[in-house]
């Protein structure tokens, strides 16, 4: 329609040219993309191995100490009247059943044996302590390096300041886009191509909160490490506290992940899943008369490193 | 329903078991844990360098002290040697010193308490991951390393203890000289203000404030300075470390 239509407040005339096409447009630059991915093997691979060291020791406790009787949770088995194992999974004073996978389940020789977490979700597989401390302690390598390319290069090309922190117009659509959600309306175009709100600040809370929050707690940990961060381990209630907040925030993590694959799977996984691998993300476009004044869209001439959201 | 949750269940034990699958199989590999291993390097440099070698592990008040410390590995040894000492309360108890010293050592409990005694509350921190507070008295290790003079080229304080994991495979240990030197590493006999029980390590144990539990080696036999601990045991430092653990269990 034409802007005459619009000024007259007439009723639009059936679209003929207006049917909407799509536009490939390059999305996330080659180190985001590279980064992404080690992140998500390296995430995975300290998940399963830091259950299997949880396994070591299946319960958590507040405090310095790990006095018998103050787990605030626990992964743990007992027998029935027929001599059968039985799995319990103690959260507080409140005790579940959790047979075949919590404290009990089926070892790879199908033989119900006591673990906390199963063996399928363990690397390795096997109870194998030394072996889970060695994947957990690489990768954790592996994290930690990356992670700190990934905030110098979004610092360095302003991804960070640009496309993740809010800004005052984010934070008056935050009731909007709280609806949108929940209604799983997300937005189309042009408009996809900008985080909003939620995403920034859930992008934010990953990697400040949770990923510089779980190292801090791996760290405090580590008995030397304690020597000179002992104020800090102490001001998260001590060293099992430190424990129990590195275990939660690694569900943080897994909360996430879920959310966000989640949200993949509804805006087109074949599409964001190209966006991550070779950059080129496809929008919705509205071809627009040229006269209209204030609709931009993106130019295919420009170069892909000078478009919004390189 | 049911058929979408079992589909989903399906789905995720297959994936993660296939990951786990393909991981057990690098961990039987002969480079797979070498490779994985190399983090351990850069643990031991990096905590030196944000750890300084002088910082102190953080001391503990009387109310903080675990009601129970929990004994874990070891808690009776069986061997001759040892039974012998213990059914004479360990009094003909005598601590070797040797390997790479000026003046080799037998040394009584006596002897020991006559050299430099700290008494320290601290925390343990096992590797499986739970943690308990105890009051440890003991001889500063390196009042013990000026008593019988240490040999420049060593390099390594190895720990040789009475108790057999395996029969025939005693339980032993090693640390650098500098963390030896450490003011809070200490030859301790007495846990909160009892001689050692025997579950926790008696008469003599180790005790490093700023390592794992699997160091801290009890039921201590003789004390040895070497160079290289390449020809000890299966060559990795330790009992633990010959199955597979880290020599510096900084974490």
């Amino acid at each position: 329609m034409s802007a005459e239509d619009l000024d007259a407040g007439m009723a639009p005339p059936m679209p003929m040219a207006v049917t909407a096409s799509r536009k490939v447009i390059y999305r996330h630059p080659l180190p985001i993309r590279i980064m992404h991915w080690i992140n998500v093997v390296a995430l995975t691979l300290m998940f399963l191995s830091g259950l299997q060291i949880f396994n070591a020791h299946p319960s958590l406790y507040w405090g310095n100490r790990s006095d018998d009787g103050t787990e605030i949770l626990s992964l743990g088995a007992r027998q029935d009247a027929a001599g059968n194992l039985v799995g319990v999974t103690r959260i507080g004073r409140h005790e579940f059943t959790t047979t075949g996978v919590l404290g009990v389940s089926k070892g790879r020789d199908g033989v119900p044996q006591v673990r906390g977490f199963p063996s399928w979700l363990t690397v390795p597989g096997p109870q194998w302590l030394a072996m889970g401390r060695r994947w957990h302690f690489f990768f954790a390598w592996v994290f930690v390096l990356n992670g700190l390319c990934y905030v110098g290069y979004a610092l360095a090309t302003r991804h960070l300041q640009r496309d993740l922190w809010p800004t005052g117009t984010d934070w008056r659509g935050i009731g909007r886009s709280i609806v949108d959600h929940l209604r799983f309306k997300h937005p189309h175009g042009e408009e996809a191509l900008r985080y909003n709100i939620l995403q920034r600040l859930a992008y934010l809370t990953v990697i400040f909160v949770f990923g510089v929050g779980i190292v801090l707690m791996g760290l405090a940990m580590s008995p030397r490490m304690d020597a000179v961060l002992s104020p800090m381990v102490e001001a998260v209630g001590g060293r099992q506290s430190a424990r129990a907040i590195h275990f939660i925030i690694a569900w943080g993590f897994v909360a996430f992940v879920l959310i966000h694959l989640f949200e993949v799977l509804i805006t087109g996984v074949f599409n964001q899943l190209r966006g991550m691998i070779t950059g080129y993300y496809a929008i919705d476009v509205t071809p627009v008369d040229e006269d209209v004044p204030g609709q931009d869209l993106p130019n295919e001439s420009v170069p892909p490193e000078e478009r919004p959201h390189d | 329903m049911t058929d979408r949750r079992s589909f989903l269940h399906m789905t995720l034990v297959g994936a993660a078991g296939i990951l786990v699958a393909g991981c057990d199989r690098i961990s039987q590999t002969m480079w797979g844990p070498d490779v994985l291993g190399k983090a351990e390097g850069l643990n031991r440099r990096v905590q030196a360098l944000l750890s300084p070698s002088s910082s102190m592990a953080k001391e503990y008040t009387e109310a903080d002290i675990s009601p129970t410390f929990h004994p874990n590995g070891t808690t009776m040894p069986t061997t001759p040697a040892y039974r012998a000492l213990m059914a004479n309360d360990f009094r003909d108890y005598r601590l070797q010193v040797g390997g790479m010293v000026n003046r080799p050592a037998m040394l009584s409990m006596d002897d020991l308490k006559r050299l430099d005694l700290r008494t320290q509350i601290t925390r343990h921190d096992c590797v499986e991951g739970w943690s308990a507070i105890g009051k440890w008295q003991g001889t500063a290790l390196s009042a013990v390393l000026d008593h019988v003079g240490v040999d420049p080229k060593a390099r390594y304080v190895m720990f040789h203890c009475f108790d057999e994991m395996d029969e025939d495979t005693p339980y032993y240990e090693s640390i650098d000289i500098t963390e030896a030197r450490h003011p809070q590493t200490l030859l301790a006999f007495a846990l909160n203000d009892k001689p050692l029980p025997v579950p926790n390590g008696a008469p003599l144990r180790l005790r490093i404030g700023r390592q794992l539990g699997y160091k801290q080696a009890k039921y201590l036999a003789r004390i040895e300075l070497v160079s290289s601990f390449e020809d000890i045991g299966d060559g990795q430092g330790g009992y633990w470390e010959d199955q597979g653990y880290e020599w510096y269990a900084g974490i």
